[in-house]
């Protein structure tokens, strides 16, 4: 059974999905959230705190799209601002500090494309957690469970394992977009979604995820259990290794390196 | 800083080379109009004078030109030059575009990297090509970056960094995006070495590459007028239906913010850069 890229995109989307605090309530203990980047606000987009997780601290981030329409709205539909990024830096540098893991939950159709954003520096703020992520101590998770969108997920996703839900996608651009840049019709988004090769296989036989998360029972008690227990298998694991930091790095150094050919 | 705000030129040629045919020029000397002043100025005068109008208003120029301009004769060693993108992911349409602009800019991917000295110092330099694709990253420039900065890192020395960039490659897709964490990890090494990274923004640095080595650098410098930004502005409308504000995303905008520390007139970028490698020689070893 295959569905089409394009579907995958809808699905990926649909408003019906659990979103990040589903996951932080239903597999973590104990959340306690922290507000703010203590420079300029706290963003509703992105909700981070500490839990346990099988009785280990841990700090949890998510973006968050919220299920109602006022929810929605409230979460500015997912899309951070830059100082939503700061704040996912700060609690992952408080992290890094007292030795938590960080496990990571992205759900943005991108980072927020407004005239503030802008003003406060929504590269720089991205760029900086990707430079940061690439050297922090302790181990981290990164979960896509819907929309993956660019740079915007990314910037939480600098991880030692990412893993994607079967229907979630992970996108340079979105389909939509690419079409219309492309072929000025943004009615061939589903040539484009194809194209781009954004769903859970895809990503991972080009390297880029390590493991696709079944949707059976999503939602249901046994889904975030099954979590619960990779989560935990993966993080013991990753904290005995004691070389995590440059295989991070290898993580990525090899991502698309063969796809930039030599000529001889 | 007087505060120019400057008309982007649409250039064919810069976006994938959907138009090759060269411009008609009258008779006598062939000129070009400034967008800014909107004077006609020869092309001699203007290469001349390294592409800058009277008036101030700076071209985009190739990157083989740059190097020209910034670093000591005959210094400039290139590297990495064969490494150029496949077709990763059989994009319709993608190598026949690659293949075109390969003919038509004279370079095989959209950043030149190499080492080079700049006044007394030596360092590794990259410089964008905005006629390639409008310098969009894939896996080939962001293999060229990240192994410019593992070398600037092994033989410590500085990395000088000029951008143009209109994002990602989307041809490339995932590939594309995950260049955006290989080179940042690549010049966090760097940084962590106790080494000097300048970038220079120049026009138009957005996107992917504003969201990774564009901002990560020491120094961020920038040419007038540029336009710097993360999304595209026509985006931003259509999500706000705000106007924007009056020079948004330009040089002087994000100066005005606090994301840049100078904007350098081209004349003096040569002067600049090797006064500031002089300044930190050795890194802090
Ligand atoms: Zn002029």
């Amino acid at each position: 059974m295959s569905v089409a890229p394009y579907e995958r995109v809808k699905l990926a989307r649909d408003n019906s999905r659990p979103t990040g605090l589903d996951y932080i309530k239903n597999i973590f203990q104990g959340f306690i959230e922290f507000h703010g980047d203590r420079c300029y606000a706290d963003d509703h987009a992105i909700v981070g705190g500490i839990a346990k997780l099988n009785g280990q601290p841990v700090t949890v981030i998510a973006i968050e799209k919220g299920h109602t329409a006022k929810e929605r709205t409230y979460r500015n539909f997912g899309a951070p601002n830059p100082e939503g990024y700061r704040k996912a830096l700060r609690l992952m540098k408080q992290a890094d500090k007292f030795g938590r893991p960080i496990i990571c939950f992205i759900d943005t159709s991108g980072a927020y494309c407004g005239i503030g954003a802008e003003e406060r520096g929504q590269g720089q703020a991205i760029a900086e957690n990707l430079m940061e992520m690439s050297t922090l101590c302790v181990p981290v998770i990164s979960i896509l469970i819907g929309e993956g969108g660019s740079g915007g997920a990314l910037a939480l996703a600098v991880a030692d394992r990412v893993w994607m839900l079967q229907n979630s996608v992970y996108s340079v651009i979105s389909p939509e977009g690419c079409a219309s840049i492309l072929w000025k019709d943004a009615a061939q988004a589903e040539t484009a979604a194809a194209s781009l090769k954004l769903t859970a296989e895809d990503a991972k036989s080009l390297g880029v995820i390590e493991r696709i998360l079944s949707e059976k029972d999503m939602g249901k008690k046994e889904f975030y259990e099954r979590i619960r227990t990779l989560l935990t298998e993966e993080l013991q694991e990753l904290s005995d290794d004691v070389d995590l930091i440059s295989k991070r790095y290898d993580r990525f150094r090899r991502i698309g390196e063969g796809a930039a050919k030599e000529q001889v | 800083m007087a505060f120019i705000n400057f008309i982007k030129p649409k250039n064919k040629l810069e976006e994938g080379g959907r138009t090759a045919a060269p411009v008609q020029q009258d008779a006598g000397e062939p000129e070009k109009k400034c967008p800014n002043c909107r004077k006609d100025i020869p092309l001699s005068r203007l290469w001349a004078n390294n592409l800058v109008c009277s008036c101030g208003y700076h071209f985009r120029m190739k990157a083989r030109q740059r190097i020209q301009m910034i670093v000591e004769k005959d210094s400039f060693q290139e590297l990495y030059a064969d490494v150029k993108a496949g077709n990763p992911l059989n994009f319709p349409g993608y190598q026949e575009k690659a293949e075109t602009v390969r003919q038509i800019s004279g370079e095989e991917e959209a950043v030149i990297c190499g080492t080079a000295q700049i006044g007394k110092e030596k360092c590794c330099l990259f410089v964008m090509e905005s006629y390639f694709m409008m310098g969009s990253m894939g896996s080939a420039v962001g293999e060229k970056i990240t192994r410019l900065f593992e070398h600037a890192t092994k033989h410590r020395l500085p990395v000088i960094g000029f951008t143009v960039s209109g994002g990602a490659r989307m041809q490339e897709g995932l590939l594309s995006l995950m260049q955006m964490a290989k080179t940042s990890a690549a010049v966090k090494r760097h940084s962590d070495a106790g080494l000097l990274y300048i970038a220079v923004l120049t026009d138009p640095t957005t996107g992917g590459v504003t969201a990774s080595f564009a901002m990560e650098a020491d120094i961020i410098l920038a040419e007038p007028g540029a336009t710097v930004g993360f999304a595209g502005a026509r985006v931003i409308e259509q999500t706000t239906r705000k106007p924007l504000p009056a020079g948004f995303q330009t040089s002087e905008f994000v100066l005005d913010h606090g994301f840049i520390d100078r904007i350098v007139i081209r004349s003096e970028q040569k002067k600049m850069l090797a006064e500031l490698l002089e300044m930190h020689r050795g890194g802090n070893a």
